[in-house]
């Protein structure tokens, strides 16, 4: 990433660029309406009017539209073309999505650098504006055309999903009819925010729900995911890892290796050993058959998980190291210093793995200085950048076709599988490699979310009202490594590690600081990422301050966010969904919010307790979430619940062990993921309000969770805290014995 | 030479007789919507039938299926139209749905045995079926649907 993902906004610029293009794309297109080819391999190649890079019509009357981003399960397949299909008016029944070529100029995400890079819940928040302008361009197009053909002014006409309509003499045009006429105005419309529909004429947007696109080929086999890629001549490649990161092969004994049927080459490389044979099992044969010395001198051997975070926590409490300010509102030391009382707690967050599906996987091909990538990534943009390091060449002579993923979860926007690909490509040049990583190789060389230790302080005057807040962040950066130049230009904050301490909660004084440690392994974009992490802490500590106080935490935080509508509105919504001041016998209620990516999202956990076990049973989980515009609100229901068990996972099972740098679990016997019967009964209550731009929402619901089982396990238990993810048996034993 | 059926077709494979029934399928007969997921039969994105049994190909050899039918995702019905497809696509399952071949086919041999299973029956059925998205609310549902329209 760090070749290619320079932060810049060109979200103004870009935004008249690309309709302008769509004018250039015409002119082109009108010559004989020729079609406009994307490179992606599950595209037929459109053929009809190409009203811009984003609208192709047929005379048939089928519609094209392109999907910018990587479909990795969160529906942006869907949400982003209906976007287009809104302003343009299309009958989204005649519509059909094609994935758009690796081409940030034409396809990057406004809002997100300007490059293609689907993570950070930006997809639909910052692509929301421009497709929303490439359906109303189109629609102008559509309509000048039509008014020269009728011979009507064109402000007399409208549309109707997939015509233009002539109240006046009733006749109509449907966008077929006038993709055959194949004449464009001249001069082309432009189209402004001006154009683009009020919400009270929204067809799509919040109204229908449309089935998925990518749906009907998931119950099949015929959705092509990156591990599916099938390409003539091409050969299998794997890369054996050291056991420990950072460590060199120094002698690889390859004699078994080499007599496996099927091998093709052993590639010697800086971190590991690569294996190219004409089928996955004879790479896995000759893999398995490797005898490999590997060097001793990584500084990651010294990485031992569990002695980590009791350092960490340590830095967290010593008030005397400083780190990088987040947010300094007021003097928080101060007011704390003066207070009549001090809430202290310290919160530890053990390394997780994103456990995708579908493991790490790229196919490659290099032609001279061409090198062409089929792969599930999140970055196609930083994909051409590392394919090009890797091949030594430059990033525009590397197309990368983004394939569906099976599972990201913000892995899939690395570097390691790409460099693997193209690196075994490379020694055969001309013919593809489909590179597969094994589980094992997936579980044991991912790149974790950062072990953390939170320390947080909180003053309270006489009357328990909050005088000053104090959070420390003590953990490793993820920015210092995929995006050095920001990291420095913030001056070494990491605000993807920070994310979720900087509240809406009104404080009269508040201090975040970051202490970045750098423990010599690599930390990685996890679902979530810091809010995963800091909101554990914050909404822990409102509970842990509402206890010191004698109020109940609903209270507290609506009295806390007086001035934030949209925040209460959700707490109060999921307290009556729950039922909140209703006791359980034997089991309690705890709630947490956030305010991530852009919307607002409360939960409550309903748990009990098996005491002589320490194992938590979750029964419930209600969760009221405002996304703002909803685009489709049964997608934001699965999004949000899918986050909630990714969290409940995480939050009670999910832990990555190291010990003298080497990673102790290897598959899912050893990293526990939730699974079917261990399933909460969830309740969604998506609230839209439309008029507030559109949140991300495949990452809010996660973040709550779990705070709102350890402030359930806490008023179960007459305060005993959970502060450590994830909440094993045995660390809730040792927490209940005090 | 192994010889077996895969979806209702004889076929004639060449390849060492202990590899992976999993890896035959998906390299050799080209059939890639079985997946592969852990290789250790800890997830069930592989499963398959042999003769009719939910199997994970992944743990199964080739020469295990020696003569014996297989069929994969690509063999369940025709165009989509086994009532679990049907029920997956009304409820919409799949996210990223990497793992749903092996949990429909799975799904399929507890309808097959079992018509109209309980919930609690479904969910011993399907609990060795990993999915990190979370649609396993939705999975049960389908399953429900399909066991009643099926």
């Amino acid at each position: 990433m760090t070749t290619t993902l320079q932060p810049h906004t060109t979200a103004l610029s870009r935004r008249s660029f690309l309709v302008t293009l769509g004018g250039a794309g015409i002119a082109v297109a009108f010559g004989g309406l020729v079609p406009i080819a994307h490179a992606d391999t599950e595209t037929v190649a459109a053929e009809g009017l190409a009203l811009n890079a984003w609208v192709t019509i047929a005379p048939d009357g089928s519609v094209t539209l392109v999907s910018p981003a990587a479909e990795m399960g969160q529906g942006v397949k869907t949400a982003l073309p209906l976007l287009i299909a809104e302003d343009m008016d299309a009958d989204w029944d005649k519509v059909r999505v094609v994935q758009a070529p690796s081409d940030a100029e034409t396809y990057g995400n406004p809002g997100f650098y300007g490059i293609q890079l689907t993570g950070g819940s930006e997809t639909v928040r910052g692509y929301y504006q421009l497709l929303r302008l490439a359906g109303a361009h189109t629609r102008k197009v559509l309509l000048a055309v039509a008014a020269t053909h009728l011979n009507v002014p064109v402000g007399e006409l409208a549309t109707e999903p997939g015509r233009v309509v002539h109240a006046g003499s009733g006749r109509t045009l449907s966008y077929g009819e006038i993709a055959a006429l194949g004449v464009l105005p001249d001069p082309l419309p432009q189209a402004s925010e001006a154009d683009l529909k009020p919400a009270d004429q929204w067809r799509y947007i919040g109204r229908r729900e449309v089935d998925r696109v990518d749906v009907p080929a998931k119950v099949n086999g015929t959705a092509q995911f990156g591990i599916d890629i099938d390409l003539p001549d091409m050969l299998h490649g794997a890369v054996l890892r050291p056991p420990v990161p950072g460590e060199r092969p120094e002698r690889i004994d390859d004699a078994a290796a080499r007599a496996v049927k099927g091998l093709t080459r052993i590639v010697p490389l800086s971190y590991g050993v690569g294996i190219i044979g004409e089928s996955t099992d004879a790479v896995r044969r000759a893999k398995e058959a490797l005898v490999v010395t590997w060097s001793t001198d990584s500084r990651a051997r010294g990485y031992d998980s569990a002695a980590l975070a009791q350092a960490y926590r340590d830095i967290g409490r010593d008030l005397t190291q400083h780190g990088v300010p987040a947010r300094t509102e007021g003097d928080a030391p101060a007011a704390i210093a003066g207070s009549a009382r001090v809430v202290v707690a310290d919160y530890l967050t053990d390394l997780v793995y994103h456990a995708p599906m579908e493991p790490m996987n790229a196919t490659a091909r290099v032609i001279g200085d061409r090198v062409e990538v089929w792969a599930p990534t999140q970055g196609p943009t930083g994909t051409q950048g590392f394919a090009a390091d890797a091949a030594g060449t430059t990033p525009d002579k590397v197309t990368v076709h983004t394939t569906l993923i099976g599972g990201a979860f913000g892995r899939k926007a690395e570097a390691d599988f790409i460099t693997d690909a193209v690196l075994l490509a490379k020694e055969v040049e001309g013919r593809p490699v489909k590179m597969i990583w094994s589980r094992e190789d997936d579980v044991r060389h991912g790149k974790y979310r950062p072990l953390a230790a939170q320390h947080v302080e909180v003053g309270l005057d006489r009357a328990s009202a909050i005088t000053g807040w104090r959070h420390r962040v003590v953990a490793d950066s993820i920015f210092a490594r995929t995006l050095p130049e920001m990291f420095k230009s913030d001056g070494g904050l990491d605000t993807v590690v920070t994310d979720g301490t900087i509240f809406n909660y009104r404080v009269p004084a508040h201090l975040v600081e970051f202490l970045r440690q750098d423990s010599g392994r690599d930390v990685g974009f996890w679902r979530a990422v810091g809010y995963g992490q800091n909101v554990f802490g914050v909404e822990c500590m409102i509970d842990e301050v509402a206890a010191a106080s004698g109020v109940d935490p609903v209270a507290l935080r609506l009295q806390l966010l007086s001035d934030q509508p949209r925040a209460r509105k959700v707490i109060e919504a999921v307290a009556q969904m729950a039922d909140w001041p209703r006791p359980r016998e034997g089991r309690a209620l705890g709630l947490a919010y956030t305010d991530a990516f852009g919307g607002h999202c409360a939960e409550v956990a309903e748990v009990s307790l098996d005491r002589d076990s320490g194992e938590i049973r979750l029964h419930e989980v209600w969760c009221a979430v405002d996304p703002g515009v909803a685009v489709q609100p049964r997608n934001i229901e699965a999004q949000i619940t899918g986050a909630i068990v990714f969290g409940v996972s995480h939050a009670l099972y999910e832990q990555i062990n190291i010990v003298a740098g080497e990673v102790q679990e290897s598959n899912f016997d050893s990293y526990r993921i939730l699974r079917l019967s261990e399933m909460p009964r969830i309740h969604v209550e998506v609230t839209p309000t439309p008029e507030n731009k559109p949140a991300g929402i495949g990452e809010i619901g996660l973040p709550p969770i779990g705070p709102a089982i350890a402030n359930a396990v806490a008023r179960l238990t007459g305060g005993v805290r959970l502060r450590h993810y994830p909440f094993l048996p045995d660390r809730v034993k040792a927490a209940l014995a005090g | 030479m192994t010889a077996f059926t895969i979806n209702g077709r004889a076929v004639q494979v060449a390849a060492e007789p202990d590899t992976p029934l999993l890896w035959v399928i998906r390299d050799q007969l080209k059939l890639t919507g079985t997946k592969y997921g852990c290789g250790v039969a800890l997830c069930g994105a592989c499963t398959v039938h042999v003769d009719g049994e939910p199997t994970r190909a992944c743990q199964t050899q080739l020469q295990d299926v020696t003569g014996r039918q297989v069929t994969t995702i690509e063999g369940l019905s025709p165009e989509s139209s086994h009532p679990l497809q049907k029920a997956w696509i009304a409820e919409q399952v799949p996210q990223c749905g990497y793992c749903q071949s092996g949990q429909i086919m799975q799904a399929a041999g507890l309808l097959a045995s079992m018509p109209r299973p309980s919930r609690e029956e479904i969910v011993a059925h399907m609990d060795g079926n990993l999915c990190r998205c979370g649609t396993y609310d939705r999975i049960v549902r389908a399953i429900e649907r399909a066991a009643q329209e099926g």
